[in-house]
């Protein structure tokens, strides 16, 4: 007992001298324990909410001291190598040896920083979001188990630690998009992240043991160290590893072809949009391509795939946003889209930006899922007390919530301006760094698409925001003077990230913009771990460009970026602020090219006639034809000729001691014609 | 011809006569009786090998004989009880036992 505690409260034994990890194992222990007090809770104390609103965020808030605390150490020792802890051995079988193993390095101490940081605001909000529901302590216990998990995810030193992570969130996403399991679309809302997540897993759990078959173990540290010379440059394996890699990513961070589970995720409560669908689980592919990213520079096919398939996500689910009505759901497709950025730079190489846009996302995303999710909150209680069964989520029932609603009102609109990229927001740091790199790496055409996907941003955003806040309220006459603004506990998280949403992108600021001292900051802070990866690309004929592909240098491109999605706002704002929309149950089903945007492209219904009906029938056939007829049926064959050869034996039993002679004597008589004959 | 001749043809013929009485009738006891005739056919057929066997035969005529008292005892006692419960000894009304 001893020993074990100590494993989990001592510090690193590999570590350099500068840096000791702090308390490593508390920081998973505090969100595991708030699960289990909270999961007993659901059973044993179901009404009382007090213990839940205790427990639940401290836990969290706990955890994010501490790493707050070797942030801080780490920052004074900016250790070259990562310290491992190991905890214990989890197995070892043959020359597979797998230890619970927690990297603390640049890249993880930052993700735990986002996660444990952005998860104690939502766990604040979240007191006030599900105050009346019946599962409070249920839904406190899932959410802290979900940051345990996605804790180990960010922190595991191996593919193995980070593997049962990433199975952990994603089975924490399943039980909190089908929270309200009564419902029965939520519920498969639920099943249907699992089964795309489950497609994905599959291309991890595969490139894992490429890994270990050419690697012979799976510990990061080992495998980035020995790949530039156990692999060949640009070979078939590390090609195959890296796009089983990126496969799994696609699942789990919801890019083409997987991405069609995140906006049905939207059926869980809205700060479990916040945090998991948005601001860390999604983001969780992008940190494994970055982590892996001495893998990725190595197999230059497998980047330009990552970029594509990004760039590519990044434009097509922003023209989806356009279209939505269901405020969620614009929000959803815009997390599409911009992880589609994160991939776009991972992909071309750029870690940095990807991991730079990632956190910066994590603040304003956040921040805009709780602001709409402040919006339905008020909108379902102005509804409530009328007594009206009227969507919330739908924008076309809300409008001027602005004077009602002034502090989800400013705080949205910061977070809208951050998300298009306008000066000085962190939008505009991280996604300017992405568009900037794509364009001077010489990816034409991905970085047209990307200035196209931040004017589409703009608008999208901009138009929730009309439609939400500005003009006409449309929730009918009797609901509007009970729509209040959301009580302090939902409305000071809104500050906190509004806040983050403006400071956030000031951690790396372009060497050509130095309008704050921390240029660079964040790069600098990175380079230790992604130093390699970096290394890799330039001894392969990698160079960076001074201009973008007109023309033009950076400071530039970024004036011109901030102006075009300046004036897309502005222009977005005056087109529709004067509109008139009717409400959601007066509206007609959008047609044309704005109906097949509304209908999503109609891929859902693609994948529906091209691979889960086919699948269906195939299926069908097989449980018709190989179970029920061929297993089932030579079972019952094989019975049915027993129960013959019983009946006919059966024949001879009648109980009649002159047949049973007759029977006897013919025997004998024929044995002894055998014998004598 | 010789004795023995006769004798076997006498011992087939009370064989085949007892498996006649065992196939044919349905009076328990009779064919009870039957069943005791072929044994003594049998008897008999060793009695008639063991002039030219030895002596080995008779021996064998005495296991039979104590068996058959033995078999006696049983089958009698088994009549008797399927007559007091049914009143009768017709063997082909005695057919519950079957699948």
């Amino acid at each position: 007992m001893v020993n074990f505690l100590e494993s989990f409260l001592r510090v690193a034994q590999h570590a350099e001298a500068g840096y000791h990890p702090v308390l490593p194992g508390l920081i998973l222990l505090l969100p595991l324990v708030g699960f289990v007090i909270n999961g007993l809770g659901a059973f044993l104390w179901r009404d009382n909410k007090r213990v839940p609103s205790v427990v639940g965020p401290l836990a969290i808030i706990g955890a994010f001291a501490i790493v707050v605390a070797n942030f801080l150490a780490m920052r004074g020792a900016m250790p070259h190598d990562p310290a491992v802890v190991s905890l214990w051995t989890w197995m070892a079988v043959g020359d597979l040896s797998i230890g619970v193993d927690l990297q603390f390095d640049q890249l993880s101490i930052l993700m735990m920083l986002v996660v444990t940081g952005v998860s104690s605001v939502i766990h604040v909000y979240s007191i006030g979001y599900m105050r009346a529901d019946p599962g409070y302590s249920r839904y406190f216990s899932y959410l802290n188990l979900f940051v345990f998990f996605m804790l180990i995810l960010v922190m595991g030193g191996n593919f193995a630690i980070m593997f049962v992570g990433w199975e952990g969130v994603g089975l924490c996403s399943y039980l909190l998009i089908g929270f309200w399991y009564e419902n029965r679309e939520f519920a498969s809302a639920g099943k249907k992240a699992f089964i795309v997540n489950r497609i994905g897993d599959f291309g991890f759990l595969v490139a894992m043991f490429l890994i270990f078959t050419h690697f012979g173990t799976l510990n990061f540290a080992e495998v980035f160290a020995a790949a530039p010379e156990t692999l060949v440059f640009g070979g078939g394996v590390v090609t195959l590893t890296t796009l089983l890699l990126f496969l799994g990513a696609t699942g789990k961070s919801a890019q083409i072809p997987l991405y069609v589970w995140l906006p049905d995720a939207m059926a869980g409560p809205t700060p479990v949009s916040a945090l998991i669908h948005a601001a860390t689980m999604v983001t969780a592919g992008v940190y494994m391509v970055a982590r892996s990213g001495v893998l990725f520079a190595m197999a230059p096919v497998s980047q330009a795939i990552v970029a594509a398939v990004g760039a590519g996500t990044a434009l097509f689910a922003a023209t989806i946003a356009t279209q939505q009505y269901d405020i969620k759901k614009v929000l959803a497709y815009s997390t599409v889209s911009q992880l589609g950025y994160m991939f776009l730079a991972v992909g071309i190489g750029a870690f940095t930006a990807g991991i730079f846009h990632l956190m910066t996302h994590a603040f304003f995303k956040a921040l805009l899922f709780l602001g709409s999710g402040a919006v339905i909150h008020a909108m379902h209680e102005a509804y409530h007390k009328v007594h009206r069964h009227d969507d919330p989520n739908d924008m076309r029932n809300h409008g001027g919530l602005k004077n009602v609603m002034p502090i989800t009102w400013a705080t949205m609109w910061i977070g809208t301006v951050a998300i298009a990229g306008i000066f000085p927001f962190a939008g505009f740091f991280s996604k300017d760094e992405i568009i900037w790199s794509t364009g001077s790496y010489g990816y034409v055409v991905l970085w047209v698409v990307s200035i196209l996907t931040a004017m589409l941003t703009a608008a999208y955003m901009t138009r929730l925001m009309v439609l939400t806040f500005h003009g006409e309220n449309r929730s009918g006459a009797d609901t509007k003077p009970y729509i209040r603004e959301v009580p302090a506990v939902m409305w000071v998280p809104l500050a906190i990230l509004a806040v983050l949403s403006l400071v956030g992108g000031w951690l790396q600021i372009p060497e050509a913009l130095p309008v704050l001292p921390a240029v660079d900051a964040l790069h600098h802070w990175l380079e230790p771990v992604m130093e390699p990866a970096r290394h890799v690309m330039m001894e392969h004929g990698f160079n960076q460009a001074h201009e973008a592909p007109l023309g033009g240098g950076e400071a530039a491109w970024a004036i011109i970026s901030t102006v075009l999605a300046l004036f897309v706002v502005i222009l977005t704002f005056r087109a529709l602020v004067h509109r008139r929309y009717s409400p959601a149950a007066e509206s007609e089903a959008p047609t044309g090219i704005a109906g097949v945007l509304y209908n999503k492209w109609y891929v859902d219904e693609l994948y529906d006639r091209v691979i889960i009906r086919p699948l269906l029938a195939l299926w069908r056939g097989c449980w018709r034809i190989v179970d029920d007829g061929i297993i089932d049926g030579s079972l019952n064959a094989l019975a049915s000729g027993t129960r013959m050869v019983g009946w006919v034996g059966s024949l001879f039993q009648t109980g009649r001691v002159a047949g049973y002679m007759f029977w006897f004597v013919t025997g004998v008589v024929l044995i002894l014609a055998l014998l004598l004959l | 011809m010789e004795i023995e001749t006769y004798t076997l043809i006498l011992s087939a013929l009370l064989f085949a006569i007892g498996t006649a009485g065992v196939l044919l009738r349905r009076n328990a006891i009779i064919m009870f009786m039957c069943i005791e005739l072929m044994l003594n056919s049998v008897n008999l057929t060793l009695v008639v090998f063991s002039r030219s066997l030895g002596i080995e035969a008779q021996v064998f005529v005495f296991f039979v004989m104590a068996v058959a008292a033995a078999e006696a005892a049983v089958g009698l006692a088994i009549i008797i009880a399927i007559f007091r419960h049914y009143e009768l000894v017709d063997v082909d009304r005695f057919n519950l036992l079957k699948w």
